[in-house]
């Protein structure tokens, strides 16, 4: 069995990640009735004997004694992993796998990327070898970040390249929050768009995830739950829509709910992985079957825990007359079956797709991005950095239009008759 | 050359079979003048190089078989490894083998010889290497089988890592294969030698993932390299034709194209079929993986299950592996086999039909070409083969008195014949246009398989649908 490590970086990433290590503990609560230490708890858990001190603490079998994430928590600033240290899931985070400092990026790419970056890569790397050795066979790197912010963004994006020097056989799955029209930070566009060059070359697969579309999905679960009409649509008891059975909280924040959707979609993601099913997918499936060309990795995700599913069994052709299929793909579906269902459901459908649907988020950020930079508006906060300079803006935004473009060619095929090329003719 | 077909029958009364058949014929491009009337008539019959008829439904000496080795490679392999070893040994002790007590434990100790080892505590134990490059399968098959009580897999039989290989077929191939390949040939070669008389392997993968394919190639290669005097059989599953994977044809034809040259006989059977078989046949209404590999067990056991050797009844056939391979593979291109059964019946059903062989043959006729009795003669028309054969080299028949598993009377029909170049047309065709866009491709450059290797699959592959065609 493999083991994924989940690096949470910028308060967005670390408030992400609290809440996917709540609902991992939930989920393998509910599945592992006997408290034994099993491959599927391992693949996120270590099992640690808090009694030895130092290194050598970890039982690979037996009884779960205590359960430490398999985690790396970075913030350039103290108050959110403060508050996770202090708040219910304290024990399950080693107090060695944190990096934090003061003062914070100040929304500023630059100073997260390259002054925080050079400052503190050799901890980085010694924080992620130590969790490497912690594990037996590792397959993945979680990396959960916003785009907008200054840490997450910046210094997250720095992470990919060290990653990729220090363990090229490992997967770089990054989960990035893109931001909405109406985000509070001005200088989002920036940060976005220097970011997205790190994850075009660095990452080997990105799950972007728009906030706006969160904020939509919440108001309509929350008109349904509060209409009192649920019928068989939304299950109120689900992990997605209630926090029953979760930690207690005195006040709800803003983001919780949105963020529950996000770690319930990194949980199934990981559920084959994990748990046993007639059809498994590991991880490197999803990049194998979902990444055509190295570029084009982004992935569009969609959930539902929300409807019951009554054929499972079978790979899901009712989709199929709707999509608009690549004509040298036409029938690229990949299929998984977990036995084990999430808490609260009986069935659950995590559809992942590499679609050209991305092309407009990406269009709409770069405009953005291109009404500030006409005026250099803000520039100066980024130039001031030391090796910081406009030919990283350039050089950003043509990496994000060669991209657009690459979507583009295959859009343009959508409505070209399709011509088979002519085949091998043999002499006989 | 020759091109046979057998039929093999189990009586329990002796009963001639009366028939008849019509079919078209078809026309080789070189003949110029033939006697005949030439008739087409549409659907065109395809062609049959081969055709083996194992019939089941006087005592037999306690002659033992040669032994057959299985190796399950991949998730899939080893998932129907077991279904298909869990058949054989519940038919085997089944007590509705409506023979007489001396045959049921002939039948049973030929059974036994050909696929278990000898028993520690009684318990028989299977001739198998389980191969998976990640855990969670292995232990589930090894689990499932000691739960039965009835057999179980040895404790050493098995190879596993902890990663597995992302349904790239060059990871399997390049990676695993190297890496891996000292460890897998010993646990092969000390299952082996508990073979007090060897036969062959009989080898069972898929060709859409990354393990059972890519990995499965590489074995299969090493065992031409080192076992190159033991027959080699492989059971190869097509994929779903809308989707497991999507660099499923990628797989198959690399998969395809490598052991058409380094296997003897290739066992293909279909998804999308079995699929169909389960859900019209057997009325079973959410149909699994599980379902689907007992119904291919089901087929793969009264293949494999002893039969009376060809030159008495009073004998069990010797060599099931040899004989199939030297009367259905006459020529090393045309090495696509097929089965199909009759009959499938929910278990409900069977208590309430009763078989003749009229009936069965019927069925059995109907699928291979459509619209007729027959009759054994019929099996023998010459305008069902190609030209250079003779109908009576082409045609056998295997027999045996014994019931197979619950069914009176049953019989199988394994071909090698034009059916399969249809799918195997589309699969060609399919892999082809993404290969023109260049897609996924760097995901297999990655591991060492180059363009060039993608033209070759293409090319070889090519070459076995045109001498198929060209029958």
């Amino acid at each position: 069995m493999t083991q994924s490590v989940v690096v949470q970086v910028g308060q967005c990433g670390n408030q992400i990640g609290c809440c996917f290590w709540d609902l991992a503990l939930r989920e393998h609560a509910a599945v592992n009735q006997k408290g034994i230490y099993d491959e599927a708890i391992s693949s996120f858990f270590r099992n640690v004997d808090t009694r030895v001190v130092g290194d050598g603490g970890s039982i690979s079998k037996g009884k779960i004694c205590s359960l430490k994430a398999r985690a790396v928590l970075i913030d350039m600033e103290e108050g959110v992993v403060n508050e996770i240290l202090q708040g219910p899931l304290r024990d399950v985070f080693d107090t060695k796998q944190l990096i934090t400092d003061i003062s914070g990026s100040g929304n500023n790419w630059a100073v997260g990327h390259k002054v925080f970056g050079s400052l503190y890569q050799d901890q980085i790397l010694e924080k992620f070898r130590k969790s490497a050795e912690h594990c037996d066979c590792l397959q993945c790197f979680f990396i959960i970040h916003s785009m907008g912010g200054g840490t997450g963004s910046g210094l997250g994006t720095f992470l990919l390249k060290v990653l990729e020097d220090e363990f090229p056989e490992v997967y770089r799955f990054v989960t990035s929050i893109y931001p909405s029209g109406e985000d509070d930070v001005i200088t989002s566009p920036y940060n976005s768009i220097l970011a997205m060059k790190e994850l075009n070359e660095h990452a080997d697969c990105v799950l972007p995830i728009d906030n706006q579309s969160l904020f939509d999905i919440i108001s309509k679960i929350d008109l349904m739950v509060n209409s009192g009409k649920l019928g068989t649509t939304v299950k109120p008891k689900s992990l997605v829509t209630s926090s029953s059975g979760a930690l207690k909280k005195r006040h709800k924040k803003p983001f919780d709910a949105m963020n529950n959707i996000v770690a319930n979609l990194l949980l199934n993601l990981t559920s084959s992985a994990r748990f046993e099913g007639s059809l498994n997918m590991d991880l490197n499936e999803i990049s194998m079957n979902l990444v055509p060309f190295p570029q084009l990795h982004y992935l569009v995700s969609s959930l539902t825990p929300l409807y019951t599913l009554t054929d499972v069994n079978i790979p899901p052709r009712r989709l199929k007359p709707s999509l608009q299929f690549v004509s040298w793909n036409q029938e690229g579906w990949k299929t998984s079956l977990c036995s084990v269902p999430p808490v609260g459901h009986s069935h659950s459908l995590l559809a992942l797709a590499n679609n050209t649907c991305v092309k407009p988020t990406f269009m709409e950020l770069k405009e953005r991005f291109m009404r500030l930079y006409k005026k250099k508006a803000h520039l100066h906060h980024y130039l001031q950095v030391e090796g910081m300079e406009e030919s990283c803006f350039t050089e950003a935004v043509s990496s994000l239009s060669a991209l657009i473009q690459e979507y583009d060619q295959l859009d343009a095929t959508k409505n070209m008759p399709v011509q088979d090329l002519p085949r091998l003719s043999i002499a006989m | 050359m020759r091109m046979v077909s057998r039929l093999v029958r189990s009586l329990n009364r002796t009963e001639a079979l009366v028939g008849v058949w019509r079919q078209g014929l078809a026309v080789l491009p070189r003949l110029v003048w033939n006697p005949w009337a030439q008739v087409i008539l549409p659907p065109r019959p395809p062609k049959v190089l081969g055709l083996q008829v194992v019939f089941r439904g006087n005592t037999p000496s306690l002659w033992l078989s040669m032994s057959i080795v299985t190796v399950q490679l991949g998730q899939c392999g080893n998932q129907i490894g077991f279904e298909v070893f869990d058949a054989l040994l519940s038919d085997s002790h089944s007590s509705q083998g409506l023979c007489s007590m001396r045959e049921n434990e002939a039948y049973q100790a030929s059974c036994k010889e050909r696929f278990f080892s000898e028993e520690e505590n009684g318990v028989p134990i299977a001739r198998a290497v389980l191969v998976d490059m990640e855990p969670k399968v292995i232990n589930q098959t090894l689990s499932k089988a000691a739960q039965s009580g009835q057999w179980k897999y040895g404790q050493h039989a098995c190879f596993c890592q902890k990663q597995g290989s992302g349904n790239n077929w060059a990871y399997g191939y390049s990676v695993h294969g190297p890496r891996h390949e000292e460890s897998i040939m010993n646990i092969i070669r000390k299952e082996v030698e508990k073979c007090d008389s060897f036969s062959g392997f009989f080898i069972i993968m898929s060709m859409a993932g990354g393990t059972g394919s890519g990995l499965g190639a590489f074995v299969t290669q090493n065992l031409e390299d080192q076992y190159s005097n033991s027959l080699k059989m492989n059971q190869i599953i097509w994929p779903y034709g809308t989707g497991e994977v999507i660099v499923q044809n990628y797989n198959s034809i690399l998969t395809l194209s490598h052991l058409y040259r380094s296997s003897d006989a290739l066992l293909l059977h279909e998804n999308d079929a079995i699929h169909k078989i389960c859900a019209k046949l057997m009325n079973i209404k959410q149909i699994s993986f599980s379902d689907i590999n007992q119904v291919l067990a089901h087929q793969l056991g009264s293949v494999f299950q002893p039969t009376y050797s060809a030159e008495s009844s009073f004998h069990y056939r010797r060599n099931p592996l040899g004989d199939l391979m030297e009367h259905l593979v006459p020529h090393p291109e045309f090495k696509m086999l097929s089965v199909r059964n009759i009959p499938h019946m929910s278990e409900n059903s069977l208590a309430y039909t009763t078989f003749t062989w009229a009936g069965l043959l019927k069925h059995l006729r109907q699928m291979l070409i459509s619209n007729a009795k027959m009759e054994e003669e019929g099996f023998k028309d010459p305008a069902l083969y190609t030209s250079w054969l003779k109908p009576v080299n082409a045609f056998n028949v295997w027999k045996t008195q014994r019931a197979f598993s619950k069914y009176e009377k049953s019989a199988v029909l394994v071909s090698n014949s034009q059916f399969l170049v249809k799918p195997l047309d589309m699969i060609v065709g399919k892999a082809w246009n993404m290969f023109a866009s260049k897609a996924y491709i760097h995901q297999y450059t990655k591991f060492g398989i180059e363009e060039e290797d993608f033209l070759d699959s293409f090319t070889s592959l090519e070459q076995v649908v045109a001498s198929y065609c060209n029958l």
